[in-house]
């Protein structure tokens, strides 16, 4: 561990994984910069953070539709020295069945879920270059693993945003940097709330905790609860004839 | 998705509701959900029977409202969302060198339910209720949000201790107290019975007393146990907690009257004869029973129901009928606690009042219903009162008369709630809204 509080970029604060994290951050004495659009309820988070020891919390806004928000927010986590680290929880899932009467939508969830973070990143980059340390958490979701009936929007927006990390990896380690995969199975959240078919839900904290487990063995791609692991094994293995008849 | 059917319970078990259920993690989208769909809210349900339930009727969790909105280091003064543990409330600032004055018995309670049931601690008898340190509640009511303060008058009073009747207590501000740290002094010793237990609690002059009771005792030792004597110290607690968990129902000799019998035995001479003072972080003391994870499992799964009354303090005959009757019944669960409380109560229908309280837990099981009835009977009888946060058995002629104020919050709550949407099940049994005519 450094000596200078670590600074923590949120992307989409609002979530109850980041919150989860962000408490957990503030625990150990982190900067913290809740971003995300419910200025709000960042606000509260923010508060909250530094209640429970956050060396520092602010709320900033940030739209993954409207990267004019991004410099903002890079240029506030580079005034603090040492370590700047980004998690990643942002992404948007309509049901599927509005996307398929309205192809239209496809555009705002690849935008909300992949290319307004990863432009993000890709403009933070360089500081972590620079700084010779660093790690990103990119939240991705089993979703992403296969491409389904139920989801196959969100999932390939998703597989897009996992494939850019791992190169993002590749990119940041030779600089020192460090990029972790997160993908979780199904989290109790607002998202899943009332959802049928849910089964081994975990909670928002138990997906933090592992999280931060991760960034500390810097771990490559994790998936949360690990079970899901052997899960997602199964399901991309099943060969392609087979799974296209399936409606999992 | 908003509304989720889901069957839920109070923390006794032996009472469940199902209905659909939202839970909202901003401020923002309780606001819209409440406009759209007025329905009592409930937190960690750490109520024994049904006060926090709505069977058939739709309710809000509060749980994910968690936060700290403002924190004034210089007055100590703290605004919280309605759904934060009380617990974590304490843990978060006593670093910071300050305290809720008032804690319950458990630290998982939400503050929402603290206000709502108006609770106390084992300082009762030295700061009074936990409403009487509330210094403001956001309410909403419908699409109204409405801003309270002990100034409002009758729909302060109506509002703690209220049951959630007079709208969805969304935030509160409280003031906290300064404290020299995370530590208590704590001096356990036995206690032989009933007389020595009043006469203790007579001298005692510690801010946080309580007496645990061996309810199995009879004869000599009738209303033997343990009397807990503690003050907050200075020092920081460092020490990780880990809490364990009870992983399933426990089956049904588990707390049997044998095995109760004799934990009770090793509970109290656990205890030298001679007492003991020792150094903890307040968790313990204040908690006891949070380091055990879903300990209401042991009562296995038909639950169990907690008696609590208070009896004024002249009526200490009842009190040993009570002790008597429980301990003929062979139905007592090794958790019982005498206390004596203060005046200090913060709305019309808060529980406390200057008397002792007595509080035994029952299996759910056959005659347990009945011999809590009795105890009702006897508390009414003698001018004194049962607790609604943790009443599931009582019949509504059982609580006439208890609460001399009862009728000032019915008006308040009529003109808070006319369409009786914030009506909760423990509400309905016990017909509380209803006035006499």
């Amino acid at each position: 561990m450094t000596q200078t509080a670590q600074t923590w970029i949120i992307l989409g604060a609002t979530s109850s994984m980041a919150r989860a994290m962000a408490r957990r951050l503030a625990k150990e004495g982190a900067m913290l910069i809740l971003c995300g659009r419910d200025m709000e309820d960042l606000t509260a988070s923010a508060e909250d953070c530094k209640a429970r020891g956050a060396c520092e919390a602010v709320a900033m806004r940030f739209d993954a539709r409207d990267s004019t928000t991004f410099a903002t927010i890079i240029d506030h986590a580079a005034l603090n020295e040492g370590a700047i680290n980004c998690a990643v929880f942002v992404g948007s899932m309509p049901e599927q069945s509005a996307i398929d009467a309205d192809p239209s939508l496809i555009g705002g969830v690849v935008q909300d879920s992949h290319v307004g973070p990863a432009t993000f990143l890709s403009m933070l980059a360089p500081h972590m270059e620079d700084r010779g340390q660093g790690t990103v958490v990119g939240v991705g979701s089993v979703a992403g693993d296969r491409g389904r009936i139920g989801n196959y929007v969100y999932g390939s927006a998703k597989a897009g945003f996992a494939t850019y990390l791992s190169g993002l990896r590749n990119r940041l380690t030779r600089a020192g940097g460090h990029v972790v995969t997160v993908k979780p199975g199904f989290v109790d959240t607002a998202m899943t709330w009332g959802i049928e078919g849910m089964f081994l839900v975990a909670s928002p904290d138990a997906v933090a905790k592992d999280i931060l487990r991760a960034v500390a063995k810097k771990k490559n791609v994790i998936y949360t609860p690990f079970f899901w692991r052997y899960i997602m094994l199964i399901i991309r293995h099943i060969p392609e004839f087979i799974f296209k008849k399936m409606s999992i | 998705m908003t509304w989720n059917t889901v069957t839920y319970a109070g923390w006794g078990r032996a009472r469940s509701a199902t209905g659909q259920i939202a839970r909202p993690e901003r401020q923002s989208s309780l606001l819209r959900d409440i406009a759209g769909f007025a329905a009592p809210a409930f937190g960690m349900r750490r109520s024994y029977g049904d006060v926090a339930l709505n069977d058939g009727g739709r309710a809000y969790d509060m749980t994910r409202l968690d936060r700290v909105v403002s924190f004034d280091a210089e007055t100590g003064i703290v605004e919280v969302e309605a759904g934060m543990p009380i617990g974590d409330l304490g843990r978060a600032f006593a670093a910071q060198g300050w305290i809720p004055p008032v804690m319950p018995g458990t630290g998982f309670a939400t503050v929402g339910g603290c206000i709502a049931n108006d609770v106390h601690g084992k300082n009762h008898h030295v700061k009074g209720s936990f409403g009487q340190h509330v210094t403001e509640i956001t309410l909403l009511q419908g699409a109204e949000v409405k801003t309270i303060t002990p100034k409002s008058g009758a729909i302060w009073k109506a509002t703690v201790g209220g049951l959630g009747q007079t709208g969805v207590i969304a935030k509160a501000k409280l003031q906290l107290m300064p404290c020299k740290g995370d530590m208590m002094v704590l001096t356990e010793r036995r206690i032989d019975n009933l007389d020595a237990f009043l006469a203790a609690f007579d001298e005692s002059k510690t801010d946080y007393t309580v007496g645990w009771i061996d309810a199995t005792a009879t004869g000599a030792h009738l209303g033997r146990g343990i009397l807990e004597e503690g003050e907050i110290t200075s020092g920081i607690n460092t020490s990780k907690e880990g809490a364990k968990a009870v992983p399933f129902n426990a089956p049904g000799w588990a707390l049997s009257a044998p095995v109760v019998r004799v934990f009770n035995e090793l509970y109290f001479r656990r205890v030298p004869a001679k007492g003991r003072t020792s150094v903890k972080p307040i968790t313990e003391p204040f908690f006891p029973l949070d380091a055990i994870h879903d300990w209401n499992r042991l009562y296995g799964k038909r639950g169990f129901n907690q008696f609590q009354c208070v009896v004024p303090p002249e009526r200490v005959d009842v009190l040993r009928l009570m002790l008597e009757k429980i301990g003929a019944s062979h139905l007592a669960s090794p958790l019982a606690v005498l206390k004596k409380m203060g005046p200090g109560r913060g709305g019309y229908m808060s529980f406390p009042m200057e008397g002792y309280t007595l509080a035994v837990d029952f299996p759910n099981k056959n005659g347990s219903e009945d011999l809590i009835k009795e105890l009702t009977d006897m508390a009414q009888d003698a001018g004194g009162r049962i607790y609604f946060a943790k009443d599931g058995v009582a019949d509504a002629a059982q609580v006439a008369g208890m609460y001399p104020e009862q009728d000032k919050w019915q008006s308040a709550v009529e003109k808070a709630d006319p369409e009786g949407a914030m009506m909760t099940d423990l509400v309905r049994r016990l017909n509380l809204r209803a006035k006499e005519s």
